[in-house]
Protein backbone atom coordinates (compact mmCIF):
# COMPACT_ATOMS: atom_id res chain seq x y z
CA UNK A 1 0.00 0.00 0.00
CA UNK A 2 1.30 3.44 -0.77
CA UNK A 3 -0.60 6.47 -0.37
CA UNK A 4 -1.40 9.04 -3.22
CA UNK A 5 -2.53 13.12 -3.16
CA UNK A 6 -5.52 13.18 -6.15
CA UNK A 7 -7.05 16.46 -5.56
CA UNK A 8 -7.36 19.36 -3.36
CA UNK A 9 -10.24 19.12 -0.47
CA UNK A 10 -11.46 21.65 -2.72
CA UNK A 11 -11.96 19.98 -5.73
CA UNK A 12 -14.58 17.76 -4.08
CA UNK A 13 -16.80 19.87 -2.23
CA UNK A 14 -19.56 18.05 0.15
CA UNK A 15 -22.30 16.04 -2.03
CA UNK A 16 -19.16 15.85 -4.96
CA UNK A 17 -17.86 13.08 -6.86
CA UNK A 18 -14.33 12.86 -8.55
CA UNK A 19 -12.64 9.70 -10.55
CA UNK A 20 -9.10 10.09 -10.55
CA UNK A 21 -6.33 7.01 -11.45
CA UNK A 22 -3.61 5.83 -9.49
CA UNK A 23 -1.32 3.55 -10.65
CA UNK A 24 -3.60 2.44 -13.51
CA UNK A 25 -6.07 2.09 -11.63
CA UNK A 26 -9.72 4.22 -11.49
CA UNK A 27 -10.78 4.69 -8.31
CA UNK A 28 -14.27 7.13 -7.78
CA UNK A 29 -13.59 9.81 -4.57
CA UNK A 30 -17.11 11.26 -2.68
CA UNK A 31 -17.32 14.10 -0.23
CA UNK A 32 -20.28 13.41 1.76
CA UNK A 33 -20.80 16.10 4.29
CA UNK A 34 -16.97 16.85 4.34
CA UNK A 35 -16.19 13.02 5.23
CA UNK A 36 -13.78 11.73 2.48
CA UNK A 37 -14.50 8.10 0.77
CA UNK A 38 -12.96 6.30 -2.29
CA UNK A 39 -14.11 3.16 -4.30
CA UNK A 40 -12.88 1.18 -6.81
CA UNK A 41 -14.50 2.40 -10.20
CA UNK A 42 -16.48 -0.29 -11.30
CA UNK A 43 -19.53 -2.17 -10.16
CA UNK A 44 -19.09 -5.23 -9.14
CA UNK A 45 -22.34 -6.50 -11.49
CA UNK A 46 -21.22 -5.56 -15.02
CA UNK A 47 -19.09 -2.73 -14.42
CA UNK A 48 -20.49 0.24 -14.39
CA UNK A 49 -18.40 3.46 -13.55
CA UNK A 50 -19.59 4.64 -9.87
CA UNK A 51 -18.45 8.02 -10.73
CA UNK A 52 -21.33 8.31 -12.74
CA UNK A 53 -23.76 6.65 -10.04
CA UNK A 54 -27.20 8.66 -8.40
CA UNK A 55 -26.18 10.07 -4.68
CA UNK A 56 -29.44 8.82 -2.78
CA UNK A 57 -30.52 8.03 0.95
CA UNK A 58 -32.35 5.13 2.00
CA UNK A 59 -36.47 4.73 2.65
CA UNK A 60 -36.75 2.80 5.96
CA UNK A 61 -39.98 1.61 7.24
CA UNK A 62 -40.30 -0.30 10.65
CA UNK A 63 -44.29 -1.13 10.02
CA UNK A 64 -46.74 -0.71 6.80
CA UNK A 65 -47.24 3.23 6.21
CA UNK A 66 -44.06 4.46 9.20
CA UNK A 67 -41.90 5.77 6.18
CA UNK A 68 -38.51 7.61 7.40
CA UNK A 69 -36.11 8.76 4.88
CA UNK A 70 -32.52 7.79 6.35
CA UNK A 71 -28.51 8.16 5.42
CA UNK A 72 -29.46 11.34 2.94
CA UNK A 73 -26.20 11.69 1.01
CA UNK A 74 -24.60 7.98 2.01
CA UNK A 75 -26.00 5.48 -0.65
CA UNK A 76 -24.63 5.60 -4.59
CA UNK A 77 -26.80 3.61 -6.73
CA UNK A 78 -25.01 2.38 -10.04
CA UNK A 79 -25.75 4.63 -13.62
CA UNK A 80 -26.72 1.12 -15.49
CA UNK A 81 -28.51 -1.40 -12.86
CA UNK A 82 -29.22 0.85 -10.18
CA UNK A 83 -27.29 -1.36 -7.53
CA UNK A 84 -26.73 0.54 -4.13
CA UNK A 85 -23.97 0.66 -2.09
CA UNK A 86 -23.38 2.24 1.01
CA UNK A 87 -20.48 4.82 0.19
CA UNK A 88 -18.70 4.53 3.39
CA UNK A 89 -18.02 0.90 3.59
CA UNK A 90 -19.09 -0.02 -0.84
CA UNK A 91 -21.20 -2.56 0.56
CA UNK A 92 -23.93 -3.24 -0.86
CA UNK A 93 -27.43 -2.69 0.14
CA UNK A 94 -29.62 -5.76 -0.64
CA UNK A 95 -26.75 -8.66 0.53
CA UNK A 96 -23.98 -6.19 1.89
CA UNK A 97 -22.22 -9.94 3.27
CA UNK A 98 -21.51 -11.15 -0.53
CA UNK A 99 -21.50 -7.92 -2.88
CA UNK A 100 -19.04 -5.08 -2.35
CA UNK A 101 -17.29 -2.81 -3.99
CA UNK A 102 -13.67 -2.33 -3.41
CA UNK A 103 -13.03 0.55 -0.67
CA UNK A 104 -9.81 2.73 -0.05
CA UNK A 105 -9.57 4.58 2.83
CA UNK A 106 -9.17 8.30 2.29
CA UNK A 107 -7.30 11.01 4.70
CA UNK A 108 -6.84 14.63 4.59
CA UNK A 109 -3.59 15.93 4.71
CA UNK A 110 -2.27 19.01 4.76
CA UNK A 111 -0.01 20.52 2.18
CA UNK A 112 2.99 20.84 4.77
CA UNK A 113 2.53 17.29 5.92
CA UNK A 114 1.91 16.04 2.10
CA UNK A 115 5.87 17.52 1.32
CA UNK A 116 7.43 16.17 4.87
CA UNK A 117 6.01 12.31 4.77
CA UNK A 118 6.53 12.49 0.42
CA UNK A 119 3.19 11.53 0.31
CA UNK A 120 3.52 10.16 -3.97
CA UNK A 121 1.85 13.38 -5.67
CA UNK A 122 2.38 12.99 -9.32
CA UNK A 123 -0.03 14.57 -10.88
CA UNK A 124 -1.49 17.02 -8.22
CA UNK A 125 1.33 20.31 -7.65
CA UNK A 126 1.48 20.76 -3.49
CA UNK A 127 1.30 24.08 -2.20
CA UNK A 128 1.93 24.43 2.08
CA UNK A 129 -0.88 26.39 2.27
CA UNK A 130 -4.26 23.85 0.49
CA UNK A 131 -5.52 20.66 2.42
CA UNK A 132 -5.48 17.59 -0.01
CA UNK A 133 -6.81 13.99 -0.27
CA UNK A 134 -4.93 11.33 0.04
CA UNK A 135 -6.06 7.47 -1.07
CA UNK A 136 -4.44 4.72 0.38
CA UNK A 137 -3.63 2.14 -2.63
CA UNK B 1 -11.46 -7.74 -48.04
CA UNK B 2 -15.12 -6.63 -48.29
CA UNK B 3 -16.81 -3.67 -46.87
CA UNK B 4 -18.05 -6.32 -44.37
CA UNK B 5 -15.08 -8.22 -43.20
CA UNK B 6 -13.34 -4.61 -42.63
CA UNK B 7 -15.84 -3.52 -40.28
CA UNK B 8 -15.55 -6.85 -38.41
CA UNK B 9 -11.60 -7.27 -38.02
CA UNK B 10 -11.98 -3.51 -37.36
CA UNK B 11 -10.35 -3.22 -33.71
CA UNK B 12 -9.79 0.44 -32.09
CA UNK B 13 -8.32 0.37 -28.15
CA UNK B 14 -11.15 -1.86 -27.19
CA UNK B 15 -10.59 -4.50 -24.53
CA UNK B 16 -12.77 -6.55 -27.09
CA UNK B 17 -10.96 -9.22 -29.71
CA UNK B 18 -13.58 -9.26 -32.68
CA UNK B 19 -15.94 -6.76 -33.99
CA UNK B 20 -19.37 -7.48 -31.90
CA UNK B 21 -22.84 -6.93 -33.66
CA UNK B 22 -25.40 -5.23 -31.32
CA UNK B 23 -28.91 -5.95 -32.36
CA UNK B 24 -30.47 -3.30 -29.84
CA UNK B 25 -29.69 0.30 -29.64
CA UNK B 26 -32.30 3.06 -29.24
CA UNK B 27 -31.57 6.48 -30.99
CA UNK B 28 -33.75 9.12 -30.19
CA UNK B 29 -34.25 12.77 -31.79
CA UNK B 30 -32.61 15.74 -30.73
CA UNK B 31 -35.86 17.79 -31.33
CA UNK B 32 -39.50 16.70 -31.67
CA UNK B 33 -38.99 18.54 -34.96
CA UNK B 34 -36.12 16.40 -36.32
CA UNK B 35 -38.57 14.74 -38.42
CA UNK B 36 -40.19 17.49 -40.67
CA UNK B 37 -37.78 17.27 -43.19
CA UNK B 38 -38.81 13.97 -43.97
CA UNK B 39 -42.77 14.49 -43.69
CA UNK B 40 -45.73 16.32 -46.05
CA UNK B 41 -46.61 20.07 -45.06
CA UNK B 42 -50.06 17.97 -44.45
CA UNK B 43 -48.35 16.50 -41.90
CA UNK B 44 -46.02 18.94 -40.57
CA UNK B 45 -49.50 20.54 -39.87
CA UNK B 46 -50.69 17.71 -38.07
CA UNK B 47 -48.28 17.30 -35.47
CA UNK B 48 -47.90 21.52 -34.77
CA UNK B 49 -51.48 21.12 -34.19
CA UNK B 50 -51.91 17.88 -32.66
CA UNK B 51 -48.56 17.30 -30.91
CA UNK B 52 -47.56 14.42 -31.13
CA UNK B 53 -48.48 11.08 -33.25
CA UNK B 54 -50.17 9.17 -30.87
CA UNK B 55 -52.50 8.33 -28.13
CA UNK B 56 -52.36 9.32 -24.18
CA UNK B 57 -50.72 8.47 -20.89
CA UNK B 58 -54.11 6.45 -20.08
CA UNK B 59 -54.69 4.53 -22.95
CA UNK B 60 -50.78 3.02 -23.56
CA UNK B 61 -48.06 1.85 -21.69
CA UNK B 62 -45.73 4.39 -20.11
CA UNK B 63 -48.22 4.83 -16.80
CA UNK B 64 -45.63 3.72 -14.50
CA UNK B 65 -42.35 5.46 -13.55
CA UNK B 66 -39.75 4.03 -15.25
CA UNK B 67 -37.21 3.78 -13.16
CA UNK B 68 -34.46 6.22 -14.39
CA UNK B 69 -35.15 9.27 -16.11
CA UNK B 70 -36.16 8.85 -20.18
CA UNK B 71 -35.78 4.85 -18.86
CA UNK B 72 -32.38 5.87 -19.46
CA UNK B 73 -28.76 5.04 -17.98
CA UNK B 74 -27.35 8.26 -15.65
CA UNK B 75 -24.36 8.24 -17.31
CA UNK B 76 -25.88 8.03 -21.01
CA UNK B 77 -26.79 11.89 -21.28
CA UNK B 78 -24.54 13.42 -23.74
CA UNK B 79 -22.41 16.07 -22.63
CA UNK B 80 -23.17 18.36 -25.28
CA UNK B 81 -27.12 17.79 -24.21
CA UNK B 82 -29.97 16.60 -25.21
CA UNK B 83 -31.51 12.99 -25.04
CA UNK B 84 -29.48 9.73 -24.29
CA UNK B 85 -29.04 7.95 -27.55
CA UNK B 86 -29.33 11.44 -29.85
CA UNK B 87 -25.64 12.16 -30.33
CA UNK B 88 -24.02 9.96 -32.55
CA UNK B 89 -20.50 11.68 -31.77
CA UNK B 90 -21.07 10.48 -27.84
CA UNK B 91 -22.67 6.83 -28.47
CA UNK B 92 -19.65 6.26 -30.86
CA UNK B 93 -17.06 7.15 -28.10
CA UNK B 94 -19.56 5.56 -25.09
CA UNK B 95 -20.55 2.52 -26.88
CA UNK B 96 -19.71 1.72 -30.45
CA UNK B 97 -15.93 2.62 -29.67
CA UNK B 98 -15.59 1.50 -25.79
CA UNK B 99 -17.50 -1.97 -26.70
CA UNK B 100 -15.88 -2.45 -30.31
CA UNK B 101 -18.82 -2.73 -31.88
CA UNK B 102 -18.84 -3.36 -35.50
CA UNK B 103 -22.55 -2.92 -36.47
CA UNK B 104 -25.37 -1.79 -34.52
CA UNK B 105 -29.49 -2.18 -35.23
CA UNK B 106 -31.18 0.61 -34.31
CA UNK B 107 -34.68 0.07 -32.52
CA UNK B 108 -35.94 3.36 -32.50
CA UNK B 109 -39.29 3.46 -29.78
CA UNK B 110 -41.13 6.14 -30.68
CA UNK B 111 -44.28 5.28 -31.54
CA UNK B 112 -44.51 6.15 -35.05
CA UNK B 113 -45.73 2.60 -35.92
CA UNK B 114 -48.65 2.61 -33.49
CA UNK B 115 -50.91 5.48 -34.21
CA UNK B 116 -54.55 4.44 -34.56
CA UNK B 117 -54.54 6.74 -37.13
CA UNK B 118 -53.05 4.46 -40.00
CA UNK B 119 -52.23 7.11 -42.53
CA UNK B 120 -50.80 8.97 -40.12
CA UNK B 121 -48.69 5.64 -39.13
CA UNK B 122 -47.61 5.54 -42.54
CA UNK B 123 -46.38 8.97 -43.19
CA UNK B 124 -44.46 8.72 -39.35
CA UNK B 125 -42.68 5.40 -40.33
CA UNK B 126 -41.42 6.48 -43.66
CA UNK B 127 -40.66 9.96 -42.17
CA UNK B 128 -38.73 8.01 -39.09
CA UNK B 129 -37.23 5.87 -41.32
CA UNK B 130 -35.65 8.12 -43.26
CA UNK B 131 -34.39 10.10 -40.07
CA UNK B 132 -32.64 7.11 -39.02
CA UNK B 133 -30.99 6.68 -42.30
CA UNK B 134 -29.57 10.53 -42.34
CA UNK B 135 -29.25 11.32 -38.38
CA UNK B 136 -27.21 7.98 -37.55
CA UNK B 137 -26.40 5.81 -40.84
CA UNK B 138 -24.74 8.71 -42.96
CA UNK B 139 -22.41 9.58 -40.06
CA UNK B 140 -21.55 6.77 -38.62
CA UNK B 141 -22.37 3.53 -40.96
CA UNK B 142 -22.12 0.98 -38.27
CA UNK B 143 -25.33 2.25 -37.10
CA UNK B 144 -27.87 0.03 -39.36
CA UNK B 145 -31.94 1.29 -39.21
CA UNK B 146 -34.95 -0.98 -38.74
CA UNK B 147 -37.78 -0.62 -41.52
CA UNK B 148 -40.73 0.60 -39.13
CA UNK B 149 -43.91 0.08 -40.86
CA UNK B 150 -47.76 0.69 -39.96
CA UNK B 151 -48.10 -3.03 -39.41
CA UNK B 152 -52.43 -2.51 -39.03
CA UNK B 153 -51.97 -1.70 -42.45
CA UNK B 154 -50.19 -4.03 -44.47
CA UNK B 155 -50.63 -3.07 -47.76
CA UNK B 156 -49.04 0.39 -46.81
CA UNK B 157 -46.13 -1.77 -44.87
CA UNK B 158 -45.13 -3.74 -47.87
CA UNK B 159 -44.57 -0.59 -49.93
CA UNK B 160 -42.70 0.45 -47.14
CA UNK B 161 -40.52 -2.72 -46.50
CA UNK B 162 -40.02 -2.72 -50.52
CA UNK B 163 -38.90 1.45 -50.84
CA UNK B 164 -36.35 0.33 -48.26
CA UNK B 165 -35.50 -3.05 -49.40
CA UNK B 166 -31.28 -3.16 -50.68
CA UNK B 167 -30.77 -0.03 -49.08
CA UNK B 168 -27.41 -1.13 -47.04
CA UNK B 169 -28.70 1.52 -44.56
CA UNK B 170 -31.39 -0.82 -43.23
CA UNK B 171 -30.76 -3.86 -41.31
CA UNK B 172 -34.19 -5.77 -40.71
CA UNK B 173 -38.13 -4.86 -40.55
CA UNK B 174 -39.29 -4.06 -37.12
CA UNK B 175 -42.49 -5.35 -35.16
CA UNK B 176 -43.41 -4.70 -31.54
CA UNK B 177 -44.07 -7.79 -29.43
CA UNK B 178 -47.85 -6.31 -28.54
CA UNK B 179 -50.33 -5.87 -31.97
CA UNK B 180 -53.62 -5.12 -32.57
CA UNK B 181 -53.77 -9.61 -32.49
CA UNK B 182 -51.58 -11.94 -32.52
CA UNK B 183 -48.93 -11.45 -35.00
CA UNK B 184 -49.39 -15.03 -36.63
CA UNK B 185 -53.08 -13.81 -37.62
CA UNK B 186 -53.28 -13.89 -41.76
CA UNK B 187 -53.78 -10.22 -41.81
CA UNK B 188 -49.83 -9.49 -41.03
CA UNK B 189 -48.88 -12.53 -43.84
CA UNK B 190 -48.18 -10.21 -46.38
CA UNK B 191 -45.56 -8.40 -44.25
CA UNK B 192 -43.98 -11.71 -43.48
CA UNK B 193 -44.20 -12.82 -47.82
CA UNK B 194 -42.46 -9.26 -48.14
CA UNK B 195 -40.14 -9.75 -45.44
CA UNK B 196 -39.00 -13.48 -47.03
CA UNK B 197 -38.87 -12.19 -50.79
CA UNK B 198 -36.34 -9.32 -50.04
CA UNK B 199 -34.19 -11.85 -47.18
CA UNK B 200 -34.99 -9.54 -44.70
CA UNK B 201 -35.37 -10.47 -41.27
CA UNK B 202 -38.00 -9.71 -38.76
CA UNK B 203 -36.31 -7.46 -35.41
CA UNK B 204 -39.61 -8.39 -32.35
CA UNK B 205 -38.52 -5.43 -29.66
CA UNK B 206 -40.99 -5.34 -26.92
CA UNK B 207 -43.45 -2.92 -27.00
CA UNK B 208 -46.04 -1.16 -29.19
CA UNK B 209 -49.90 -0.64 -29.32
CA UNK B 210 -51.48 -1.37 -25.83
CA UNK B 211 -54.68 -2.68 -26.35
CA UNK B 212 -55.41 -4.22 -22.90
CA UNK B 213 -54.27 -3.75 -18.72
CA UNK B 214 -50.40 -5.41 -19.89
CA UNK B 215 -50.82 -8.49 -17.56
CA UNK B 216 -53.99 -11.04 -18.85
CA UNK B 217 -54.47 -10.33 -14.89
CA UNK B 218 -55.38 -6.94 -15.13
CA UNK B 219 -53.02 -4.08 -14.44
CA UNK B 220 -50.60 -4.32 -12.12
CA UNK B 221 -49.32 -1.89 -9.03
CA UNK B 222 -46.08 -1.57 -10.01
CA UNK B 223 -43.07 -1.02 -12.85
CA UNK B 224 -41.60 -3.68 -12.06
CA UNK B 225 -44.48 -5.79 -12.65
CA UNK B 226 -45.35 -4.37 -15.95
CA UNK B 227 -41.08 -4.54 -16.89
CA UNK B 228 -41.09 -8.27 -16.35
CA UNK B 229 -44.82 -8.99 -18.26
CA UNK B 230 -43.16 -7.56 -21.42
CA UNK B 231 -41.85 -11.56 -21.81
CA UNK B 232 -45.20 -12.72 -21.50
CA UNK B 233 -46.08 -10.57 -24.76
CA UNK B 234 -43.14 -12.17 -26.48
CA UNK B 235 -44.06 -15.46 -25.49
CA UNK B 236 -47.65 -15.16 -26.93
CA UNK B 237 -46.31 -13.79 -30.18
CA UNK B 238 -43.58 -16.45 -30.68
CA UNK B 239 -46.58 -19.40 -30.11
CA UNK B 240 -48.70 -17.56 -32.46
CA UNK B 241 -45.94 -17.20 -34.92
CA UNK B 242 -45.51 -20.80 -34.83
CA UNK B 243 -49.11 -22.15 -34.09
CA UNK B 244 -50.68 -20.20 -36.73
CA UNK B 245 -48.50 -21.70 -39.48
CA UNK B 246 -46.20 -18.78 -40.57
CA UNK B 247 -43.35 -20.77 -40.64
CA UNK B 248 -44.84 -22.88 -43.07
CA UNK B 249 -46.12 -20.65 -44.93
CA UNK B 250 -42.41 -18.84 -45.24
CA UNK B 251 -39.95 -21.60 -44.40
CA UNK B 252 -37.20 -18.72 -44.73
CA UNK B 253 -38.42 -16.14 -42.27
CA UNK B 254 -36.21 -14.87 -39.43
CA UNK B 255 -37.74 -13.96 -36.29
CA UNK B 256 -34.91 -12.07 -33.46
CA UNK B 257 -36.74 -11.89 -30.42
CA UNK B 258 -35.45 -8.55 -28.53
CA UNK B 259 -35.49 -7.82 -25.06
CA UNK B 260 -38.34 -10.46 -23.92
CA UNK B 261 -35.88 -12.69 -21.77
CA UNK B 262 -34.62 -16.56 -23.22
CA UNK B 263 -35.14 -18.40 -20.16
CA UNK B 264 -38.81 -19.34 -21.14
CA UNK B 265 -37.94 -20.73 -25.04
CA UNK B 266 -36.66 -24.35 -23.75
CA UNK B 267 -40.16 -24.41 -22.03
CA UNK B 268 -42.41 -22.83 -24.41
CA UNK B 269 -40.83 -25.72 -26.79
CA UNK B 270 -41.83 -28.52 -24.07
CA UNK B 271 -44.77 -27.34 -23.68
CA UNK B 272 -46.05 -26.78 -26.87
CA UNK B 273 -44.50 -30.13 -27.93
CA UNK B 274 -46.59 -31.92 -25.65
CA UNK B 275 -49.88 -30.46 -26.16
CA UNK B 276 -49.21 -30.33 -30.30
CA UNK B 277 -49.28 -34.26 -29.62
CA UNK B 278 -52.08 -34.66 -28.72
CA UNK B 279 -54.11 -31.51 -30.70
CA UNK B 280 -52.21 -32.10 -33.71
CA UNK B 281 -55.71 -32.17 -35.41
CA UNK B 282 -56.73 -28.69 -34.81
CA UNK B 283 -53.34 -27.92 -35.83
CA UNK B 284 -52.62 -30.09 -39.54
CA UNK B 285 -51.16 -27.55 -41.57
CA UNK B 286 -48.04 -27.81 -39.06
CA UNK B 287 -46.09 -30.66 -40.30
CA UNK B 288 -43.26 -30.14 -37.32
CA UNK B 289 -43.35 -29.88 -33.74
CA UNK B 290 -43.61 -26.04 -32.09
CA UNK B 291 -40.40 -26.18 -30.80
CA UNK B 292 -38.66 -26.93 -33.89
CA UNK B 293 -39.92 -23.60 -35.45
CA UNK B 294 -38.11 -22.55 -32.51
CA UNK B 295 -34.95 -23.97 -33.57
CA UNK B 296 -35.15 -22.93 -37.33
CA UNK B 297 -37.11 -19.59 -37.83
CA UNK B 298 -36.44 -17.63 -34.17
CA UNK B 299 -33.92 -16.22 -32.48
CA UNK B 300 -33.23 -14.51 -29.21
CA UNK B 301 -31.18 -11.48 -28.03
CA UNK B 302 -29.73 -11.74 -24.64
CA UNK B 303 -30.31 -8.78 -22.96
CA UNK B 304 -31.36 -8.19 -20.37
CA UNK B 305 -29.58 -11.36 -19.64
CA UNK B 306 -30.97 -14.04 -16.88
CA UNK B 307 -28.94 -13.58 -13.64
CA UNK B 308 -29.34 -17.46 -12.36
CA UNK B 309 -28.24 -17.56 -8.58
CA UNK B 310 -25.50 -20.39 -9.78
CA UNK B 311 -24.18 -18.53 -12.68
CA UNK B 312 -23.00 -22.07 -14.14
CA UNK B 313 -26.82 -22.47 -14.58
CA UNK B 314 -27.06 -19.87 -17.55
CA UNK B 315 -24.96 -22.78 -19.88
CA UNK B 316 -27.48 -25.50 -19.26
CA UNK B 317 -30.72 -22.68 -20.82
CA UNK B 318 -27.93 -21.63 -23.90
CA UNK B 319 -27.53 -25.42 -24.62
CA UNK B 320 -31.65 -26.12 -24.52
CA UNK B 321 -32.40 -23.17 -26.59
CA UNK B 322 -29.23 -23.77 -29.09
CA UNK B 323 -25.92 -21.75 -29.06
CA UNK B 324 -26.83 -20.85 -32.55
CA UNK B 325 -30.32 -19.37 -31.75
CA UNK B 326 -28.87 -16.39 -29.42
CA UNK B 327 -27.24 -12.85 -30.38
CA UNK B 328 -25.85 -10.47 -28.55
CA UNK B 329 -28.00 -7.24 -27.31
CA UNK B 330 -26.94 -4.04 -25.15
CA UNK B 331 -29.98 -1.85 -25.40
CA UNK B 332 -27.84 0.76 -25.29
CA UNK B 333 -28.71 3.38 -23.59
CA UNK B 334 -31.83 2.22 -21.98
CA UNK B 335 -30.55 1.67 -18.03
CA UNK B 336 -30.97 -2.27 -17.81
CA UNK B 337 -28.03 -1.96 -21.00
CA UNK B 338 -25.51 -5.03 -20.73
CA UNK B 339 -21.81 -4.71 -21.51
CA UNK B 340 -20.86 -7.57 -23.91
CA UNK B 341 -18.11 -8.78 -21.86
CA UNK B 342 -19.78 -8.95 -18.35
CA UNK B 343 -23.57 -9.91 -19.19
CA UNK B 344 -22.68 -13.37 -18.07
CA UNK B 345 -21.08 -14.50 -15.32
CA UNK B 346 -20.18 -17.65 -17.09
CA UNK B 347 -16.52 -18.35 -19.10
CA UNK B 348 -17.99 -19.15 -22.31
CA UNK B 349 -15.32 -20.81 -25.08
CA UNK B 350 -14.09 -18.43 -27.77
CA UNK B 351 -16.20 -20.31 -30.08
CA UNK B 352 -19.22 -19.80 -27.67
CA UNK B 353 -18.04 -15.93 -27.66
CA UNK B 354 -17.71 -15.81 -31.18
CA UNK B 355 -21.00 -17.04 -31.68
CA UNK B 356 -23.38 -14.78 -29.45
CA UNK B 357 -21.32 -11.86 -30.03
CA UNK B 358 -20.88 -11.82 -33.77
CA UNK B 359 -21.27 -15.00 -35.73
CA UNK B 360 -24.67 -15.80 -35.04
CA UNK B 361 -26.07 -12.47 -35.67
CA UNK B 362 -24.27 -12.32 -39.21
CA UNK B 363 -26.38 -15.68 -40.55
CA UNK B 364 -29.62 -13.86 -39.62
CA UNK B 365 -28.60 -9.87 -40.59
CA UNK B 366 -26.90 -8.75 -44.46
CA UNK B 367 -24.67 -5.96 -43.23
CA UNK B 368 -23.29 -4.51 -46.56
Amino acid sequence: MSRHVVATTSEIPPGARKRVSVRGRAIAIFNVNGEYFGLFDRCPHQGGSLCGGFITGLVEASEPGDYVYTRRGEILRCPWHGWEFDIRTGHSVTDPEAIRARSYPVEIAQGGEVLERHLVAETVPVSVEENYVVVDV
Amino acid sequence: MSVTAERLDHQPEAASRIGIIDTDIHPYMKSPRDLDPYLSAHWRQYLSEYDKFVCGPYAARGTYPRFAPNTCRRDSWPPGGGLPGSDVDFMREQHLDASNIAFGVLEPLLNANIARNHEAAAAFCTAMNEWQKQAFYVPEPRLRASILVPQDDPAEAVKEIEARAGDPAFAQIQLGSKTSEPLGRKRYWPIFAAAQANNLSIGLHIGGTQNSAPSAGGWPQFYIEDHHMLVHSMQNQAASLILEGVFEAFPNLKVVMIEGGFAWVPTLGWRLDNHWKKMRTELSHLKRPPSEYLRSNLWVATQPVEEPENPEDLRQVFEWIGWDRIVYSSDYPHWDYDDPHTAWRIRLSDQEERMILRDNAMAVYHFR
